[in-house]
């Protein structure tokens, strides 16, 4: 067949469905006609391609198709009941199958934490090793029991308090998943690092007696917070793993496979800091209530936390 | 071939040609949205300043959206561009030619801060110059490529002249290669134009210069259908 027959025989087609394409809702054809249009136009991209018709023609060809190709295999499921479902059995189903990785992420995060909360009791000038005099001074002035709002300067309000703890800890929960990707140096260094600080911080107030404002403090977010971290560092060992061992795969294979469920870890994980980031901006300043209230509450919140890990999700898992 | 292309098969059993983005073209796009970012930032606290205190938490809490979660919203709804990308023409696409999502999007652009170490985006560069398809750490972990646009494709313009069909059938490239001298005949100088259309010997024979050209351009004119 002649390039100009075929053209002309087919000419109506293509400018109806590059119209389709411009403006679906002020396409010529139903949408139902959409997908037999399109593989009529791979068939004529084809055609035209193997009779080698000109150039301009199959260019011509070839966008239609990759348009196409955009139009019909673009997801349009809803996804606000996905995040529900996510929320209540994907997440929780999810850091359960990534178990071994979640241990190793809390080792090195709680490991240090706690150790260092207990060797400042025997050992207190070790702090001074591990934080500079004016970090010191700024955490006495934060945990002061003289203060009416705990955890911070008197003047600050929680929204901004709230402002402070999104933009910073959520960002230091992205550069703990995303180091991971340097064959998991990343990952272990922030997770490490951070357990360093936060035990540091905590083994010395303890052990200067500022018990009461700095537990009542932090026990409500603490659950929310800690246990984020550790998941977006096990998230972050999960690429450093498809990189050092990627198994009987090419390691770009392995780290594309991975991606998957470190990413998923991510999300529950930024929705944790963004719950924890709530409580600790307009619940933990409070003074209002006591310290036995608030440390009811903190434990409650890790038992809660627990059992949301261990227990949500399995039976829709199953399905 | 040396071009920068990339070639999907699909299910309709048909290859689509996806031409590659480098470096610089997405450098570009990068700063047009860098200062769009600091710009959303800067407006944020103007209007918000005089509530004070209250008023840098919402400018911060601005500046965690704007900078994590923003450019990869707009890779999910404007067909994989954000405004920079828009700009340059350029549109982030998954490897097999499909629209990108929330999953892959927000993958890219968490590990963009391990792309931007040790400053300015140091190992991005390099992961995208080892690469044949020009992909940084963060393309490599969520499987997508940064492509130019398609765009539409205008009507050639060349000299008018009475069609010659070919002594033999030409492939598409040759046939791409005859069009694309017609198309630049009217840039090229007289002399230039001779010297390039006597070297196609078998078309054009022992033709010289001006004959040879006009001759060429007689089988543009074939071969665009103008008959």
């Amino acid at each position: 067949m002649r390039q100009l027959h075929f053209e002309e025989a087919h000419a109506k087609e293509w400018d109806e469905f590059e119209k389709f394409l411009d403006d679906p809702k002020k396409s010529p054809f139903a949408a139902e006609e959409m997908p037999p249009r399109y593989r009529r136009i791979c068939q004529s991209l084809a055609l035209a391609a193997d009779r080698q018709y000109s150039p301009e023609l199959v260019d011509r060809l070839n966008q239609l198709a990759l348009r196409g190709h955009h139009a019909l295999y673009r997801n349009r499921r809803r996804e606000s009941q996905r995040v529900l479902e996510f929320l209540l059995a994907g997440f929780p189903a999810l850091v359960r199958a990534e178990r071994r990785l979640v241990l190793a992420a809390s080792l090195l995060f709680f490991g240090p934490l706690l150790g260092l909360i207990a060797v400042l009791q025997a050992y207190p000038e070790f702090v001074h090793y591990l934080l500079a005099p004016e970090q010191i001074a700024n955490f006495h002035q934060m945990y002061d029991p003289a203060n009416r709002r705990l955890g911070s300067r008197e003047a600050d309000s929680s929204l901004m308090m709230f402002g402070f703890y999104i933009w910073n800890n959520i960002r230091i929960g992205f550069q703990t998943f995303a180091g991971g990707l340097l064959a998991g140096v990343g990952s272990i260094w922030f997770l490490a690092a951070n357990g360093v600080v936060i035990g540091a911080v905590a083994g010395y107030l303890t052990q200067v007696g500022y018990t009461q404002t700095f537990w009542s403090f932090v026990a409500g977010h603490s659950s929310l917070e800690l246990v984020a971290i550790a998941i977006a560092g096990a998230a972050g060992l999960r690429l450093g793993m498809a990189v050092i061992s990627p198994g009987n795969v090419s390691r770009r294979a392995a780290l594309v496979a991975a991606a998957r469920p470190a990413v998923r870890l991510m999300y529950g994980a930024a929705m944790m800091f963004l719950a924890a980031a709530f409580v600790e901006a307009f619940w933990s300043p409070l003074t209002e209530f006591g310290f036995q209230t608030k440390i009811i509450v903190g434990i409650a919140g890790w038992v809660l936390l627990l059992g949301y890990f261990l227990l949500a999700g399995r039976s829709s898992a199953a399905r | 071939m040396l071009d920068t292309t990339r070639r999907v098969a699909t299910p309709e059993g048909i290859e689509l040609t996806l031409r590659l983005a480098g470096p610089v073209p997405r450098a570009l796009a990068w700063s047009v949205d860098f200062v769009l970012r600091v710009a959303v930032v800067f407006v944020v606290m103007m209007v918000a300043g005089p509530l004070g205190a209250a008023g840098t938490g919402i400018a911060l809490i601005t500046a965690f959206f704007v900078e994590w979660l923003l450019p990869a919203w707009f890779e999910t709804r404007w067909n994989g561009q954000t405004p920079g990308k828009r700009a340059f023409g350029i549109a982030v696409l998954n490897d097999d030619g499909t629209p990108v999502r929330w999953p892959a999007a927000l993958t890219r652009n968490l590990l963009r801060a391990v792309d931007f170490l040790p400053l300015f985006y140091g190992i991005g560069l390099v992961a995208m110059l080892a690469s044949r398809d020009f992909k940084r750490l963060g393309d490599l972990a969520a499987g997508t490529v940064v492509v130019y646009q398609a765009e539409k494709t205008s009507a050639r313009v060349f000299p008018e002249a009475p069609p010659v069909s070919p002594p033999f059938a030409l492939s598409l490239e040759e046939q791409r290669a005859v069009l694309e001298l017609a198309e630049r005949a009217s840039t090229l100088t007289r002399e230039r134009l001779e010297e390039l259309a006597e070297l196609p010997s078998p078309l054009v024979g022992s033709l010289d210069g001006s004959r040879a050209a006009a001759r060429l351009i007689g089988m543009a004119n074939y071969i665009a259908g103008r008959k």
